[in-house]
């Protein structure tokens, strides 16, 4: 018997979720006036009527808010005209479903099939015009579906049996075309020497590779999974800027470490590593071997970091896409060593314009509205329930991320220094643990590598996943119980690849055998292909010697968490998978891990002709209104919309927010967070990223945003010589010469100024072939993307430092020097002014002033400081006053530029010269401030002032800026609400 | 005299069982946290405690409503352990999903131990979605032994189904018998519906109530968030303390379940 229980408001369409609907439908432009939002299950059973109404009643119901009605399943709805129901698809993960039939078991009843859904009731019959339109704002064609009128059904569908059946797939007589077409049709996304070499290595053996061999391997030699383009080898060229043979400004070849025939062996070894293996830092625990790097934190623990990519997917299904991005990061986490303990996630974002007309979003791409809001949902979703904090984040927007936005999560764990080290034995068991396996996600690793197209939201639908954080929060807490009771011997996590990858990782060194009609499944039907590649989430596998399996199996199921032993890590160096013990792969380790061949790309970079600049119209052209324009400008104004959505003090380590001072509205330069209850040291996580500056010179750019993340991390009390920083590259088509080049000299930027800093690089990512393909055929790459995340432990506790000015006649000093570098900057972008230099890293007397700087903190001499990116000096000021609600009198001088730079007022005020942090101290302390920095650049500019008014004089004495605090405030905190449609909520200063 | 003996029950989704132990232990008393599986198969062993925290978090997810699912087991498995466990005088603590837990079971708004079915709820945020922010919160009501004195306290909430909610003869009741313990207050330190200060939109700007024994109290904001030094946004700013404005809670009621122990 099936029930239909509908739990309708008792407000009707005036509660406050109808309302909510009723507005998005008025966004999407349906005639929704009067809807009404009910809440729907469905649920299956062999019992009484009188008993679902009992369960709707008293345990489904909010009998304040709501009245149940149940329903036969056959039966219409008296209304049903204007009905319309939001599901998911059949076979797609809705966790409601396992919580719905817990509960109802709790109760006493015993479901057969239950499903959940959204019942909108329109107050007139909708026309299909709506009805389309309301599809879309409420649903996700990828994952939903939707069905108007009446909800009749049996009973729920369920998947059909499979019929076993082993495929073959002939390759061994193609020629070059015919394995291209093998390539396209089985999606495996390999280049032709990689496909040849798969047609020999099976030709030798005398066979055909099953489909399963063929995909495994595929899997395994993804860009995703094997970063051959940034591990490979490279021929590096340099030209003119009309491509004629002449050596560029900046020339690499000028700067050290290039080959001098630009012919480099492995662009991540030779670079990104090497600044690592020269630096030899001692607190370096692990780096690059694991799924994140590891350096020492205290005496019992070190931490952990990971940034992952998950661009494509959110690029899709925005939702499901940001929360599985967060998901698969904490589960890197959870794979680490033997198991971290994750205590903050960090996100970082860029889209299209948020203004974007709706006629000129390209088809086949989401509005970045809607992408934007969809990540924050979902990223929200799934680091809430999660239980972790997300204190640490920025959001960019740039035209070329419309059709390709770019979702970086990150997470940060912590590990007993005991457990840092993992191995499986031969023997072990393979112990698969956490959500079941569904259809979700196949294809995700080689989908990830490939371009996105117009027709992507329908071709690759089955790539997408959908998170149930809940589950992977049960995984966590047994996985780290079993940590502690020593019950495996390595761990790692289900990500890309599902199955595949995980267990052809851990058993590298040794060999598999896998039954994978154990592996436990959400519904019938999957095929053993399906189950091997399966990218359901929240699952990890373990390694568990035979004689401790039965207590590791019992410890799972005492805390509902399924486990299940789906073969042994045996010594044959071989990947065999059965199903039902018939052999379906055969593989040898050595070629599926070392079989890829290695190809040599080009990259050429030539200085980029002329960058375009925006063109605007009514220009500000006065200091004041220039600074309030970039303050309201969407890279720099308020992300308080999206971060009060973050749980950011969960675990109870917040010491530095992402918001601070009386108003609750000062932007911190980074995050601080005492890992562990009781604790008495903080871990600093920042990040640096500038979107703009790539088009100037990748080199500088990398520098830049390493520059960026440090003096971030550096303002707020982190100490320099205990920081590691992370790389994670999102970039154009990379078999295309000019991407390539552009990231040879990123990555030289980064060697150099990681190696200049003393920051060793402790773990990476690349996301590459980032281009959207227009209808007409067009391919849009994004700009050249390197985030730099830094991670280290704070000079001490009571060392961490705020962005708000403390108190009135408090001096203010600008330690660092100022230049006219305004290419890419927000002065450019606001103005329409041509800017001429990029910004350039002197990263020798930076790191010689953030020790100085770190010193300082120690001693508790900065009462705030904050950093000068975007909109320059005049920026930073503005939010110093913002958070503080105070004012400033600053007195321009001459000895705040560089000696070698010209220098005017616009240029003290709004160029982005690096290295450069703002510093509040007592008037007290002036003498020793200026006694530690001496031989370093340190300037006076001015007072914290009692009055509310940031007051800048021009170099010649004359008043430049007079900016009462309100309008900075206005003009920062406001923007995003407006464009989410959203009141600006009132300040509590 | 030995410490107190507080029991910190966890389930699928709860995630602020730590550091609630934690602070309990700081306050002296002595913690342990169970899985909810472990007492559903001996319920007997809530005998052993003098206080039960449901922590923070999202007990299965919320999928069927905040707390539904865990406020069910409580109501249907545990029931007569329960009864037994307030009628001993002892005391229980829930935050934030913790308080919905109790709140949806029924512990807090009933003249029995539980009320059947509940008659006051926490629903959606006005403002419509999720929000971590700061909240200042007059204490005026001293019926439960977890708060002392009628001050003004800074706790930090995280929710999206927070406002308290119920008919307004239900409200009056909570009034009369002094059970409306929290209220988010404005800067002038008076009750208000206004958005941020009332952080969800609460019916009489109700943050917490208590049970009308004063033993069983609910919250929305997080004492256990302003417990260490660092913990107030504003540290940076204000006078070193040695504790955080939510330690009292755990002090108030641990001194309590201490007069308990034999």
């Amino acid at each position: 018997m099936l029930y239909k229980i509908r739990l309708i408001p008792k407000l009707g369409a005036d509660s406050p979720e109808s309302r909510r609907v009723g507005r998005t439908l008025a966004d999407a432009g349906v005639h929704a006036d009067g809807i009404m939002h009910i809440r729907l299950f469905l649920i299956e059973g062999d019992f009484p009527r009188e008993l679902a109404v009992r369960a709707a009643a008293h345990l489904l119901a909010d009998p304040v808010l709501e009245t149940a009605e149940v329903l036969a399943g056959t039966d219409a709805e008296p209304d049903s005209e204007l009905l319309f129901h939001i599901m998911r698809r059949t076979g797609v993960m809705d966790p409601v479903e396992a919580s719905l039939t817990r509960a109802l078991r709790d109760f006493g009843l015993s479901p057969v099939a239950v499903k959940s859904a959204d019942q909108y009731r329109f107050a007139a019959k909708p026309s299909a015009q709506d009805l389309s339109r309301a599809a879309a704002a409420l649903g996700n064609i990828v994952v939903d579906e939707a069905h108007a009128g009446a909800l009749t059904l049996e009973s729920l569908p369920r998947g059909r049996e499979y019929q076993y059946e082993l495929r073959h797939v002939p390759i061994r007589s193609f020629d070059d075309a015919n394995l291209l077409q093998v390539n396209g049709n089985h999606g495996l996304a390999l280049n032709i020497e990689e496909l040849r070499a798969v047609r020999e290595h099976f030709a030798a053996l005398k066979r055909e590779p099953t489909d399963v061999e063929l995909q495994t391997i595929a899997q395994t030699w993804s860009e995703h999974c094997k970063h051959k383009t940034l591990a490979g080898h490279v021929h590096y060229r340099e030209q003119g800027p009309a491509g004629e043979d002449r050596v560029p400004l900046d020339s690499l070849f000028d700067k050290g470490d290039l080959p001098p025939d630009g012919r480099i062996d492995n662009l991540l070894k030779d670079t990104i590593k090497k600044a690592t293996d020269d630096l030899a830092r001692p607190w370096c625990l692990s780096v690059f071997v694991d799924n994140a790097g590891v350096i020492e934190f205290d005496e019992t623990d070190a931490i952990c970091f990971k940034v992952e990519t998950h661009n494509h997917p959110s690029a899709i299904e925005p939702y499901g896409g940001a929360g599985t991005g967060i998901g698969g990061v904490i589960r890197d986490i959870l794979g680490t060593g033997m198991g971290a303990r994750p205590i903050l996630n960090t996100n970082v974002f860029c889209f299209g314009p948020w203004d974007l007309p709706r006629d000129s979003v390209p088809k086949g791409a989401l509005h970045p509205r809607k992408v934007m809001r969809g990540v924050v949902q979902g990223v929200r979703d799934y680091g809430n329930r999660m239980g972790i904090p997300t204190p640490n984040g920025s959001i960019h927007f740039e035209p070329r991320y419309t059709g390709n936005p770019l979702v970086y999560a990150g997470c940060v764990g912590l590990i007993p220094r005991d457990k840092i080290s993992k191995a499986a034995r031969p023997g072990d068991h393979i112990i698969v643990v956490g959500g079941r396996t569904g259809r979700d996600g196949i294809g995700g690793a080689t989908f990830s590598s490939a371009e996105l197209t117009s027709k992507s939201e329908i071709v690759s639908s089955g790539a997408v996943q959908i998170g149930n954080a809940v589950q992977e929060q049960m995984t966590q807490e047994t996985l780290l119980r079993a940590r502690e009771l020593g019950l495996y011997t390595a761990v790692t996590d289900c990500g890309a690849g599902g199955l595949s990858s995980a267990v052809g990782e851990m058993g590298e060194s040794i060999g598999a055998r896998v039954e994978l009609s154990r592996v436990p499944l959400k519904y019938s039907g999957l095929s053993y292909l399906e189950v091997w590649l399966s990218e359901a989430q929240e699952r990890m596998v373990i390694s568990v010697p035979p004689h401790k399996v039965a207590e590791c199996l019992a410890l799972f199921a005492a805390e509902d968490v399924e486990a299940t032993d789906i073969g042994v890590f045996e010594p044959s160096g071989r990947l065999v998978l059965q199903w039902h013990g018939q052999t379906v792969a055969d593989l040898a380790m050595a070629f599926l891990h070392d079989g890829m061949p290695k190809v040599w790309r080009h990259a050429e970079w030539s200085e980029p002709a002329l960058r375009p600049v925006p063109k605007r119209d009514n220009a500000p052209a006065a200091p004041g209104d220039i600074l309030r324009a970039i303050l309201a400008s969407p890279n720099v104004c308020s992300k308080e919309w999206v971060v009060r959505m973050y749980d950011h003090e969960v675990q109870a380590g917040s010491a530095v927010k992402p918001f601070t001072g009386p108003g609750r509205d000062g932007p911190s330069d980074a995050c601080a967070v005492v890992p562990r209850p009781g604790a008495n040291q903080a871990v600093v996580v920042s990040n640096g990223l500038n979107v703009l500056y790539g088009d100037v010179d990748p080199y500088h750019m990398a520098q830049a945003n390493i520059d960026e993340a440090l003096r971030n991390y550096v303002a707020t009390g982190g100490d320099i010589d205990h920081c590691a920083i992370l790389d994670n590259f999102s970039w154009g088509n990379c078999n295309k010469p000019d991407r390539l080049g552009a990231m040879v000299r990123a990555c030289y930027g980064a060697l150099h100024a990681a190696k200049a800093f003393g920051t060793p690089f402790i773990s990476g990512k690349d996301s590459l072939n980032n281009e959207f393909r227009t209808e007409a055929g067009a391919s849009i790459a994004i700009p050249h993307t390197l985030l730099i995340s830094a991670i280290g432990r704070a000079v001490s506790i009571d060392g961490l430092t705020t962005s708000d000015l403390k108190e009135p006649a408090n001096l203010l000093f600008v330690v660092g020097l100022t230049r006219c570098e305004f290419a890419g900057s927000h002065h450019e972008l606001v103005t329409g002014t041509r800017g001429e230099n990029a910004v350039r890293v002197d990263a020798a007397l930076a790191l010689r002033a953030y020790r100085m700087l770190n010193d300082c903190q120690k001693l508790g001499m900065i009462r705030s400081a904050h950093d000068c990116a975007e909109g320059g000096l005049a920026v930073a000021l503005a939010e110093m006053c913002i958070g503080g609600r105070l004012g400033a009198d600053v007195q321009l001088t001459q000895e705040l530029a560089a000696t070698d730079s010209d220098i005017d007022d616009t240029t003290l005020l709004f160029a982005e010269s690096a290295s450069r942090i703002v510093l509040e101290i007592r008037p007290a302390d002036e003498a020793e401030l200026i006694r530690r920095f001496e031989g370093l650049p340190l300037v006076r500019i001015g007072t914290v002032a009692a009055h509310h008014t940031l007051c800048v004089a021009g170099l010649d004495g004359s008043p430049l800026v007079h900016e009462p605090l309100d309008a900075l405030a206005r003009a920062w905190r406001e923007p995003l609400y407006r464009a989410m449609g959203e009141e600006v909520p009132a300040t509590v200063a | 005299m030995s410490k107190p003996r507080v029991l910190v029950l966890r389930a699928a989704g709860t995630n602020c069982e730590r550091e609630t132990a934690w602070t309990f232990e700081q306050a002296g008393a002595q913690s342990q946290t169970l899985h909810v599986n472990e007492l559903l198969r001996d319920p007997q062993r809530l005998r052993e405690f003098q206080l039960l925290a449901i922590p923070g978090g999202f007990s299965y997810g919320d999928d069927l409503g905040s707390g539904v699912v865990f406020a069910n087991q409580l109501r249907t498995k545990l029931r007569p352990e329960i009864e037994r466990f307030i009628e001993d005088g002892k005391l229980a603590l829930g935050i934030c999903n913790g308080f919905q837990v109790l709140l949806r079971a029924g512990l807090l708004t009933g003249r029995d131990v539980f009320d059947d079915p509940p008659r006051a709820t926490l629903a959606f945020n006005l403002i419509g979605r999720y929000n971590d922010l700061w909240v200042d919160l007059r204490i005026v009501s001293e019926k439960t032994p977890f708060v002392s004195g009628r001050k003004i306290v800074s706790f930090p909430v995280a929710h999206a189904e927070g406002r308290f909610t119920a008919p307004p003869e239900v409200l009056d009741e909570l009034e009369a018998d002094n059970q409306i313990v929290f209220q988010y207050v404005d800067t002038s330190g008076r009750p208000t519906q206004q958005y941020p200060f009332n952080p969800n939109g609460a019916d009489r700007a109700i943050a917490g109530i208590c049970s009308k024994s004063g033993q069983v109290l609910g919250l929305m904001p997080h004492p256990e968030r302003n417990v260490r030094h660092f913990h107030h946004p504003d540290w940076k700013r204000l006078p070193r303390r040695e504790w955080g404005d939510g330690f009292e809670l755990f002090q108030n009621a641990v001194s309590r379940a201490g007069q308990l122990v034999s």
